[in-house]
């Protein structure tokens, strides 16, 4: 019975000039995430109202769904239009309304009219009684809480006049584009692709870079990398995943390095390489998916190690999180049951069975020393081998 | 060049059962329940395969019923089978190095009030026909032991154990998984002692998604599946014409020249062992102790240990010359599923992280193993290197 939708985003963020920027790349987002939908739609926006208005028969739980994943929405409001024919037949139409939505009508309700277009004339205190009235006497189950209603039926009289009573909550953030973007370190595990949907809530575009290793891990590891991506890239729009071939510069470590400080080195190196291609693509920072004492890598100071070696900002989105609360998130996207599919990543290949949780910096530059000879060589090599997917 | 060296999992299908395929897919694609012309030609195909599968096994046409696969054919087995002979006992016996097709229906049994007895094997993969004797008891309905084991190619001593099983109690009727075995060695169900057999299509060059059961007409058994009431009501289900067809194309293929071929896996096999060998700290699975070490054990199997090097790793950097290996156990530093025969026969932590099987079919060649061999000597010395310290 919906032939549209009332999307509402957060008014507060777009004060001022910025607003039409922010709205714009809302209606871009909303365009790409409908784009898979079947049906045609049609986007407007007039004073602080995004419209989505099917011009064809259209699959409502897909658009919800996609709408879902556009951030920047706050709430999606299925909506009716209402023919300009006199105001017995909105009473009309509100009547049945009420009747096709609620089949059980025993609740509390009112009726909030907004009349933006002051030429229509019948003044919004009055419509609210009067068609709190016609449903009264129609439906004698319903009563009138203004205070605390179940149910508010909203009339907004525009150019057009509709009406609409449920808010379906949206993701929230903001519309991606207008944060500038940032590289992802994906890694197959379940943190990171949390880590990504969250900076990206916040507006910003995301790449990501995935380094591999075979044949110490697998095509179908890197392949559950791209389905990672692909799911995050619901709600991020397309990501351009770069894939760069790690296994010699993890080999040279492994050779010349102490073992227990293999994983703090390797991850120096993973950094200096995602932000060397942030900064060839425009990005304004890295995120990665660390929380504070999850493993060895991850104690602060081990934060301190793999930190100095960059100078964009590090986003650490998830940095105060339990494993249960990211968890909550990665179901919540989708990513779980995906992030468990049981294939080594390449953090995990050699790992130490006791690896430093306390690295003394001075002493892990001296060690990273020892690979002055070909490091440099080796790394311009994976840079070169950087495998650019596209995934959407 | 390219190896694929794992023909256990699948095969690559005979070009003659491809055509067959497309011929019967494109122009007599009719339903054999059909009454007319269509469905009488399509009948013809199903004939011809239940005949020739038939013959090859030496039992009756009847006696054959067409299957989604391997899977389908033990689950048909275990469960037709103990439902309708509940009455008679609830024990059945099988072993611990099954094919999940088997262990896990025997698990469901289990769950469903069905005692089961899992016998041992020695550290070549092979039950003791005295294990069996000992398990033995009046309720005994079902046993149920495969072949060729699918990840060692131990050969279990079949024949043997149908004779025990029929001496002891002729009412215990006696199940075959011959997924691995069936085009390997020569089967006779009648001349076995076995009332019922699996054999699945895509190990011996047919199309994927068919197989069979062998079911002895005097075996009590009912359907698990229900519906149009084919295939004498015990499996229902549209006829796979094409696959029925197919596999029976294969195996007529096969057993074309039967005897040498397997003489010829079996010098394949002789030859890989020895060039694994000569690798330092390697162990070769489920061969027998003497002289038949090697003919004595399945022609186109071998499980290979290489201490120091994770069978997933190996697997990968085979796959990169285009050598195409099996993992022993699949397993990755999370989620450890050690393989159920590898721990059967004894081997420990180190040997299940780093076993790879290789399995051979008649496409393999001589040069494919040199080449094979090769890549190993080449490979595994700077594999070990780099191991997790």
């Amino acid at each position: 019975m919906f032939t549209a939708f009332l999307i509402k985003y957060a008014e507060i963020a777009i004060k001022g000039k910025n607003r039409h920027l922010f709205e714009d790349a809302l209606i871009h987002q909303i365009k790409y995430a409908l784009k898979k939908v079947d049906g045609k739609f049609f986007i407007s926006k007039t004073q602080g109202r995004i419209f989505v208005e099917a011009q064809s028969e259209f699959d409502y739980d897909e658009t919800i769904d996609a709408l879902q994943h556009v951030f920047g929405i706050v709430g999606i409001c299925p909506m009716i239009y209402v023919p300009e024919e006199g105001f017995e037949k909105l009473k009309e139409v509100v009547v049945k309304y009420i009747d096709d939505v609620y089949a059980d009508k025993n609740m509390s309700f009112k009726v909030h009219c907004r009349r933006i277009d002051k030429n229509y004339p019948i003044e919004s205190m009055e419509v609210n009684a009067r068609l709190g009235e016609v449903l009264l006497d129609t439906y004698p189950e319903m009563h009138v809480d203004v205070h605390e209603p179940e149910m508010v039926l909203n009339v907004e009289i525009r150019e057009k006049i509709y009406i609409y009573s449920t808010v379906i909550p949206g993701p929230g953030g903001m519309p991606v584009g207008t944060g500038g973007k940032a590289m992802l370190l994906l890694s197959g595990g379940i943190d990171s692709p949390v880590a990504g949907y969250m900076i990206s809530k916040r507006g910003v575009k995301i790449d990501a870079v995935y380094f591999h290793a075979p044949p110490y891990t697998s095509e179908r590891a890197k392949q559950k990398v791209v389905d990672l991506a692909r799911l995050v890239s619901k709600y991020t729009g397309p990501i351009y995943l770069h894939v760069i071939n790690f296994t010699d510069i993890q080999l040279y470590i492994h050779e010349k390095c102490p073992h227990e400080e293999l994983t703090i080195i390797m991850r120096r190196y993973m950094m200096r390489i995602a932000e060397t291609i942030a900064k060839q693509t425009g990005c304004l920072g890295l995120i990665t998916g660390e929380s504070i004492g999850q493993v060895a890598s991850q104690t602060m100071n081990s934060l301190i190690a793999t930190n100095e070696v960059c100078e964009l900002p590090v986003y650490r989105p998830l940095i105060g999180f339990d494993k249960e609360e990211i968890v909550v998130v990665s179901k919540k996207i989708n990513t779980f049951e995906t992030s468990i599919l049981p294939f080594e990543d390449c953090c995990t290949i050699f790992v130490a069975k006791h690896p430093v949780t306390k690295p003394n910096l001075n002493v892990i530059r001296k060690h990273e020393h020892n690979l002055d000879e070909k490091i440099e060589e080796l790394v311009q090599t994976a840079l070169e081998t950087d495998e650019l997917i596209i995934v959407e | 060049m390219e190896a694929y060296l794992d023909n256990s999992a699948t095969t690559r299908v005979f070009p003659e059962v491809a055509e067959l395929a497309v011929k019967i897919m494109c122009e007599d694609y009719g339903n054999p329940s059909s009454l007319h012309m269509k469905g009488v030609e399509s009948e013809n195909y199903l004939r011809y395969a239940r005949e020739t599968l038939a013959k090859l096994l030496k039992v009756n046409a009847k006696e054959i019923f067409f299957t989604s696969g391997g899977t389908e054919s033990d689950n048909l087995a275990l469960i037709g089978c103990a439902m309708a002979n509940n009455r008679r006992g609830k024990h059945i016996i099988t072993t611990q190095v099954e094919h999940a097709a088997v262990r896990k229906t025997c698990e469901y049994l289990e769950s469903q009030g069905f005692e089961v007895t899992y016998l041992p094997v020695d550290n070549t993969g092979r039950i003791s026909l005295e294990d069996l004797q000992n398990a033995m008891r009046p309720d005994t309905i079902l046993v149920s032991i495969m072949y060729i084991n699918n990840e060692i190619g131990a050969v279990q001593p079949i024949a043997e154990a149908g004779s025990l099983i029929k001496k002891l109690n002729p009412n215990t009727l006696f199940h075959v998984d011959a997924v691995q075995g069936f085009g390997k060695v020569r089967i006779y169900p009648k001349k076995m002692g076995i009332d019922l057999m699996a054999v699945s299509s895509h190990k011996i060059h047919g199309p994927k998604g068919v197989g069979l059961l062998y079911v002895n007409e005097k075996v009590k058994i009912q359907p698990i599946l229900f519906g149009g009431g084919q295939q004498m009501n015990l499996r229902s289900g549209t006829d796979n014409v094409p696959g029925a067809a197919c596999m029976a194309k294969a195996a007529e293929l096969l057993y074309a020249h039967f005897d040498e071929d397997i003489q010829r896996l079996y010098e394949l096999k002789r030859y890989f062992v020895e060039g694994v060998r000569k690798l330092e700290n390697v162990k070769v699975n489920g061969l027998l102790p003497g002289e038949d070490e090697i003919t004595g054990t399945a022609p186109h199997i071998v499980s290979v240990s290489v201490y120091g090097v994770r069978a997933e790793v190996l697997l990968h950097t085979l796959e990169e010359k285009g050598i195409y290996v099996s993992a022993g156990s699949a397993c990755s530093s999370h989620k450890p599923q050690p393989s159920a025969t590898l721990k059967a026969i004894g081997a420990d932590s180190k040997q299940l992280e780093s076993t790879i099987r290789f399995s051979f079919s008649v496409y393999t060649t001589r040069e494919e193993l040199d080449y094979t061999l090769a890549e190993m000597y080449d490979k595994i010395p700077i594999l070990r290197r780099y191991a997790r310290k």
